[in-house]
């Protein structure tokens, strides 16, 4: 791969200008004249029949345009399935979790839309709540839906080999009870939109949604149009990470209609507060995990039984509960493996996918208990990832999991090897244990994340590439890029297969009226399936452009070559020209031939098998081995971390500084979720729906960070890529777990590990 | 209503100000400078930092009344034409940003930082920089882009 000139260099992002000077405009930057804005009323109770709602004082206050309510939207629901549609845009009858939306204002300003909403008066018949998810599946338990028995949202039951027989025939088997926390996304800008329904009939919407074509689907079906009156403009996206910004929510509707309604520009934008109180967050998920060993410390099964918290509706669960199965069988040889999982509804916020998605759950659970089984068989925790873990296929052959997820790479074995060389791990005897009241403690993971990921019914991922006749090209797809990189990613791989400086490239943001559909940005999808568009339309570009330089040199296409913005004659030394010549050339020729390329991405097309769990969920997989050091306070139980090392296997990095700033960014979002992050409930109520009580992270918390880079070529990406966004998210976790454990000498099972866990569990040795 | 006279990016406006209307408020609104961000809106998340007279404050829990007669500086006003201010050419170049939300209120509380302590350490660095939230970058970078900034601007 010596030959390439773009991919692989440290170039900066290609929006970096325009985020460093204030000019990136996001979606609450957008402003219309006559704009109104637009209040939620939100419930105050987590599950409650709407008896009545009377809007009459809050119509007459001075200023307000107009007020909707859930039966102005005429019964319509979405969800991720045809069979899930459970939601509605504002409740209806009844509400099923504390601050969902029951109303929408628009008034002239912000203020008097907010007033407005205080004054509209709803009468509740409060209804008995269900708030934990394994009372939720009890019999006679509060039903949040009436249609659904034991609150079950979705329940599937997998079962890979003969786990009875293999747990029988174990050296030693172990049972525990994991649980992960409800944490969530934590991007920094509140959800909004600015929408506009035209007299007309079309919509026009600039929206924070890292997936806009949900969006675009959404709207259309809500307000019976067709998809070509539906405008979705992308705004600059300030963080996804999944979930809410990759839904629509009860705002966006109510801003939709209330424009229809008043013929007027409306805007709306979620207050943090509310944001944090209601987003789509990760399940916090209880994982009972079974798992059997050899006396050598063999993996001979798995079984997991996962109860997930749903809160009060299904939004994009039953990909949720499929991912936090389907990748059990990596990275570690497993011959038996039996999946049993239920998301439960509960009068909670709903729980949706997050960085991770899935994978975190049950790779903790397994990943601590496997360490916990190392100990007991006095096993070294290296040594034991060591035995287990999955070869490297030789080029051209498949490792196949016996649930038939197919790896045509995996860099595992040589991530840890190259971790354990660091000093971090191989020095660790040698630093100080104990210092005052602090306990110190090193600990290891080897873990996996899935690449490409892949939806029911929604793969079409295509791009455009428009030569311009000064010889730059306009590159147009559906992806978007929430702040992970992959416009600058799919600039430059369009920037390789022509020949030209990246500068050249100019990337164009999501305009549904005129870029190709996409599925959007999850699952670590964007630099494999766009990747692959983005050289294909590139492809065809340079096809043309060697067509007419062969023809203008009278050579054979074969012996054109372009690289760098120099067009030149292979066999001929004398011939050469600047590629925005030969663009010229190409434009004026007199063909009248517009030079235009198009691409769509072949990967990951096969269904996703939710009801049996077999075969692949996404394109590849990356591999992670993650070291942590971390000091325990043994007198107040507060945890610092100082350093982290991780030796990933992301295939080959595209654009290594976007790819470090993702796999850094992951890892701390990790650590946030194994120290600190977690909704404190009371009885359906976000206790601390603030940046003050739900703590993230801040610049003094976080570790040196030490990358290693792991270099796979897997055939199925493009030059080779496979993810690098999401597998230091479930790294992080429960390496630092594994070091906590190696400070104290204590086993923490459930997320995040706070001080007052540390000093309860302390005590209770004691 | 209350009249204030204040200095923007060295722009002197006069506004007639309701008492309850924030300093981002008019920033971002009655100005249209919308490089400063609104994150929280409770002081916690730093995405809204502006200079005040040189101190870096959350611009969402100062009343618009108090800026009254003071010299405001937002990311609007650090290049210099089409020349980046060299904090923001370090960011640029280390990629101390992602999705961009917070690089603005970063950035100036780099600039508040650097303008008091020219050869900061990493500590102080963190320091200086721990109001500010980011979510993206997990800061590594951020760090780095700082650290670059001071050396490039002539602190050793």
């Amino acid at each position: 791969m010596s030959e390439l000139s773009v991919i692989g260099q440290r170039v900066p992002r290609v929006d970096a200008k325009e985020k460093v000077t204030g000019q990136a405009k996001y979606a609450a930057d957008y402003s219309l004249p006559d704009m109104l804005w637009c209040k939620l009323l939100r419930s105050p109770y987590p599950h409650a029949r709407i008896l009545n709602i009377d809007t009459s004082k809050a119509e007459k206050l001075p200023g307000v345009k107009g007020i909707v309510t859930g039966r102005d939207f005429g019964g319509w629901s979405w969800g991720w399935m045809p069979a899930t549609r459970d939601e509605t845009p504002l409740a209806v009858d009844k509400v099923r979790y504390m601050a969902e939306a029951v109303a929408g204002v628009a008034a002239v300003d912000e203020d008097t839309a907010e007033q407005a909403a205080g004054l509209i008066k709803v009468e509740y018949e409060e209804l008995p709540g269900v708030f934990d998810p394994e009372e939720a599946m009890k019999d006679g338990a509060p039903k949040v839906h009436d249609y659904v028995k034991n609150n079950i949202s979705v329940e599937y039951h997998w079962n890979f080999g003969d786990v009875d027989k293999a747990f029988a025939e174990s050296h030693l088997v172990r049972e525990d009870r994991f649980r992960t926390a409800r944490a969530t996304h934590g991007y920094l800008e509140p959800p909004a939109i600015l929408a506009y329904y035209d007299p007309t009939g079309y919509i026009t919407v600039w929206a924070s949604k890292q997936s806009p074509y949900f969006h675009y689907r959404h709207l259309a079906a809500c307000f019976k149009v067709p998809l070509s009156r539906v405008r979705v403009i992308q705004p600059f996206i300030g963080g996804g990470f999944g979930g809410t910004k990759n839904d629509s929510l009860g705002g966006d509707f109510c801003a939709v209609l209330l424009s229809k309604m008043t013929g007027r520009p409306v805007k709306y934008i979620e207050s943090m507060e509310e944001e944090l109180a209601t987003s789509r967050r990760r399940h916090s998920i209880i994982v009972y995990s079974k798992m059997g060993v050899t006396k050598d410390g063999l993996l001979k099964a798995v079984q997991h039984r996962a109860v997930a918290d749903g809160g009060g509706y299904t939004a994009i669960g039953p990909l949720s509960m499929y991912l936090t199965g389907f990748a059990t069988t990596l990275p570690y040889h497993l011959p038996n493996f039996k999946y049993d999982a239920y998301r439960v509804f509960t009068n909670n916020p709903i729980g949706a996918a997050m960085r991770g998605h899935g994978i975190t759950h049950t790779r903790f659970a397994a990943e601590i208990q496997m360490e916990m089984l190392a100990e007991e068989l006095g096993i070294d925790p290296v040594e034991m990832r060591m035995r287990n873990a999955i070869d490297n296929p030789r080029p051209g052959e498949i490792y196949e999991t016996i649930n038939k997820v197919t790896l045509k790479t995996c860099g595992l074995k040589q991530a840890i090897k190259e971790a354990v060389k660091d000093p971090l791990w191989r020095d660790r005897e040698k630093m100080p244990k104990k210092e005052g009241a602090i306990s110190w403690g090193t600990g290891i993971s080897g873990t996996s994340y899935s690449g490409g990921a892949r939806q029911m019914g929604h793969q079409a991922c295509a791009a455009i590439i428009r030569l311009c006749e000064d010889g730059t090209v306009n590159l147009i797809t559906g992806a978007t890029d929430c702040g992970q990189g992959s416009d600058t990613v799919l600039c430059m791989i369009a920037a390789e297969e022509l020949g030209i400086k990246l500068d050249d490239v100019a990337i164009k943001r999501v305009d549904t009226a005129y870029t190709p559909v996409d599925p959007g940005s999850y699952g670590s999808r964007v630099t494999i399936l766009a990747g692959q568009a983005t050289q294909k339309a590139a492809r065809q570009v340079k096809k043309q452009l060697v067509e007419v330089a062969a023809q203008n040199w009278q050579v054979k296409p074969e012996d054109i070559e372009i690289r760098l913005g120099e067009v030149s004659v292979k066999s001929d030394p004398e011939k050469k020209m600047p590629f925005g010549k030969l663009a010229r050339i190409a434009c004026y020729s007199g063909t009248g031939a517009v030079i235009l390329g198009t691409g769509y991405s072949s990967y990951g097309i096969e269904y996703l098998d939710l009801t049996n769990g077999i075969g692949n969920g996404a394109c590849s997989y990356s591999f992670t081995a993650h070291t942590a050091r971390v000091g325990v306070d043994m007198e107040t139980g507060k945890i610092i971390t100082t350093d982290f090392t991780l030796a990933s296997d992301c295939g080959r990095l595209l654009s290594p500084v976007q790819a470090e700033g993702q796999i850094e960014g992951g890892a701390v979002q990790g650590l946030g979720q194994a120290l600190y992050e977690d909704f404190i409930m009371d009885r359906g109520r976000t206790l601390n729906p603030t940046f003050l009580d739900y703590k993230m992270p801040h610049a003094l918390d976080v570790p040196d960070i030490k990358l290693i880079d792991i270099v796979t070529d897997d055939p199925f990406g493009p030059f080779g890529a496979k993810e690098a966004s999401e597998g230091s998210i479930v790294s992080a976790p429960p390496a630092v777990v594994s070091a906590i454990h190696d400070a104290t000498g204590i086993w923490f099972k459930e997320l995040p590990v706070t001080p007052e866990k540390v000093i309860k569990a302390l005590k209770e040795r004691k | 209503m209350k009249e204030i006279n204040l200095t923007v990016n060295n722009r002197p406006y006069r506004l007639a100000v309701p008492p309850r209307r924030t300093l981002l408020e008019i920033i971002r609104e009655d100005l249209g400078l919308t490089g400063t961000k609104e994150g929280c809106g409770l002081g916690e998340c730093g995405a809204c930092t502006v200079l005040m007279d040189g101190q870096a404050i959350n611009s969402c829990l100062v009343l618009a009344a108090e800026a009254d007669g003071k010299e405001i500086t937002t990311i609007e006003g650090l290049a210099d034409g089409d020349k980046l201010h060299p904090i923001q050419q370090a960011f640029v170049d280390h990629g101390g940003l992602q999705c961009g939300f917070c690089t603005p209120g970063m950035i100036m509380s780099a600039k508040a930082l650097l303008d008091k302590n020219p050869t900061p350490t990493e500590e102080e660095i963190k320091q200086g920089i721990a109001g500010n939230l980011c979510r993206c970058t997990g800061y590594t970078k951020i760090i780095e882009s700082i650290k670059a900034a001071a050396e490039n601007m002539g602190g050793k």
